[in-house]
């Protein structure tokens, strides 16, 4: 290596350190705020890696029975309202990208730009008056808000680039559109129907908008829960920053491992709900 | 559904008739379930919204048409004139230090060196995290005695901040964090860009002794301009927006300082409960997105227009 390659390969390096290091730090600093007691989270100059580790921290966030309670009720709205949103949206998408129909996507960018709350307001009122608020209801139908122009957007980006050869085949054979579409179409479209499940569940499991305004005490969603944590328990850092990294575990888990899928979702469609 | 797409006419008729001309109609069953959740759940609100900002609409209380005086009363209220420009502010701030950033690290991303993938990865964590978790990490470093943030400003000699909790600085404190977790989406984009540049302009100018400067601003960036303005546009759409790092960790305080269109809203809509007014912001707010959006494309005309002119 020339004197000029190598310092070319430590500027490099240099740059990727600073780059990268802001979110490693970070989430770092997370996971030892969730591990100390309290006397270590007040301690200046600050405690980076405690002597004793408070693993009480978690135990105590996942011992209390409410918690399991706003877990289970994400795992209910999230699920419900991906489901929904994939019933839906892949045919749309199919729909829509065969049809060449693409002025239809401006509805797509117009939920795109409206800003989360403008929704709330009106489906406050009518869910107030179809007497749904106090269930998880209100929660699944908004958050088709964020799932369902995810989905069709990715969806119809995908099949815009799925061979057509095939499937005009299978109609010269008789097939019908709907056969064509699920014999020939779908079991080709699903890794883009994973970029789509992927992005829409990340979406809506973050989504705290909805839930400030929609949820009871009962059907809190994690993200509402633990915001409520933040004015009860102002003090107690160890717990709430436990709490906090639990909320946002899964989503971390799932960039690392589907890293691929959501990088191809976001440069394509850059969706983003709420 | 699949009752219904076997039972139109459309789909019938396809066997029979030429291929072309029908094939349109045939595909509107596909379409006809996500036409009804979107018309339940983006077009019916909005109309509702509409109708709702021309009355005096108040929870518990009966409504009366008002016309526009709602709309009227926007262009007095100071508390509504003091978030525009916080809102003004703070979506400059978010567009363009990202922007800056995401580009440097798109460069940076586009070299090959072992570890990249996984590296990405990280880099990209804090875009997909929960924003409330990160939000509450952030409110926690930014405590003025006991946090981390004003411990490594004490190593580098800088005098310790108020952060979030004093008005001149809680809104570049809240960019800082707005940049810290979307910088990474400019730099997806600026990546895909990057990508899509051809190898010989570079090779040239290797053999012509172009500095790396010379190559990023006289080559790189006039080809990944349309990437970058996707991103800013983008970036733009959801700064504006922007609600819950705002409203987790200063909940647009201390006093109003941090207080941006959308946090007022909030307050309108939900702490006070008056829907009639909090429709009306709702509608000038999206017609302001609007109108950046149309700013954006007219300045970015304009400056490929110039750039044709001026024949670089």
């Amino acid at each position: 290596m020339s004197p000029r390659q190598i310092l070319g390969q430590i500027g490099l390096w240099l740059s990727v350190f600073v780059i990268v290091s802001p979110a490693i730090l970070f989430f770092l600093w997370m996971l030892s705020l969730s591990l100390k007691f309290e006397i270590d989270n007040a301690a200046y100059p600050p405690v980076f890696i405690p002597e004793h580790v408070a693993w009480k921290n978690y135990a105590d966030v996942l011992a209390s029975n409410r918690f399991l309670t706003y877990f289970i009720n994400s795992l209910i709205v999230t699920g419900s309202a991906t489901l929904l949103a994939l019933l839906v949206g892949v045919p749309a998408g199919y729909g829509i990208a065969r049809m060449a129909a693409h002025k239809s996507a401006i509805v797509i960018l117009i939920a795109r730009i409206t800003p989360g709350l403008s929704y709330l307001i009106p489906l406050f009122l009518m869910f107030q008056w179809l007497g749904l608020l106090g269930t998880l209801v209100p929660q699944i139908i908004i958050h088709l808000v964020v799932t369902v122009p995810i989905v069709i957007w990715i969806m119809i980006g995908y099949f815009e680039t799925t061979p057509m050869e095939l499937e005009e085949a299978a109609l010269i054979d008789g097939a019908s559109r709907w056969q064509v579409f699920r014999h020939v179409a779908l079991p080709i479209a699903k890794p883009g129907i994973a970029v789509a499940f992927i992005l829409a569940v990340i979406f809506s499991w973050n989504n705290f908008v909805f839930g400030i305004v929609l949820a009871g005490r009962e059907t809190r969603t994690l993200p509402v829960a633990v915001y409520n944590m933040i004015s009860f328990d102002q003090l107690s850092w160890g717990p709430l920053a436990a709490a906090a990294l639990i909320v946002t575990l899964p989503v971390l888990l799932l960039t690392v491992f589907a890293q691929r899928q959501i990088v191809a979702g976001l440069t394509a469609g850059a969706v983003k709900g709420g | 559904m699949s009752a219904l797409t076997q039972s139109t006419p459309g789909a019938a008729q396809s066997d029979a008739a030429p291929e072309k001309e029908l094939r349109p109609p045939s595909y509107w069953p596909f379409v006809v379930p996500a036409l009804v959740v979107v018309l339940a759940i983006i077009i019916f609100p909005w109309v509702f919204t509409i109708w709702m900002s021309l009355n005096e609409w108040k929870v518990g209380s009966s409504t009366t048409f008002v016309g526009v005086s709602n709309y009227l009363r926007l262009t007095s209220d100071p508390r509504f004139i003091e978030a525009i420009g916080h809102t003004l502010v703070y979506t400059a701030l978010s567009v363009l230090l990202p922007l800056v950033l995401g580009t440097f690290a798109a460069v940076v991303f586009h070299q090959k060196f072992p570890g990249r993938g996984f590296l990405r990865g990280v880099f990209i964590m804090p875009m997909m995290a929960t924003p409330v978790a990160i939000a509450l990490v952030w409110t926690m470093m930014f405590h003025p005695q006991l946090g981390v943030l004003n411990y490594l400003l004490s190593l580098v000699g800088i005098p310790a901040q108020l952060w979030v909790f004093h008005p001149a600085t809680v809104i570049p404190s809240l960019v800082l964090v707005e940049t810290w977790q979307w910088t990474p989406l400019v730099m997806l984009i600026v990546l895909g860009g990057l990508a899509a540049i051809p190898t010989e302009p570079y090779e040239s100018a290797q053999i012509d002794g172009a500095s790396v400067w010379q190559v990023f601003r006289f080559i790189t960036l006039p080809l990944i301009m349309p990437f970058l303005f996707i991103a800013g546009m983008i970036r733009m759409i959801d700064a504006v927006k922007s609600f819950d790092i705002i409203f987790a960790i200063t909940q647009g305080g201390p006093g109003s300082a941090s207080e941006t269109i959308n946090i007022y809203l909030y307050s309108v809509a939900f702490s006070y409960y008056d829907l009639g007014y909090g429709s009306a912001i709702a509608v000038v707010f999206f017609l302001l997105i609007i109108l950046l959006a149309a700013v954006m494309l007219y300045a970015r005309q304009r400056m490929v227009w110039t750039e044709i002119e001026s024949g670089a």
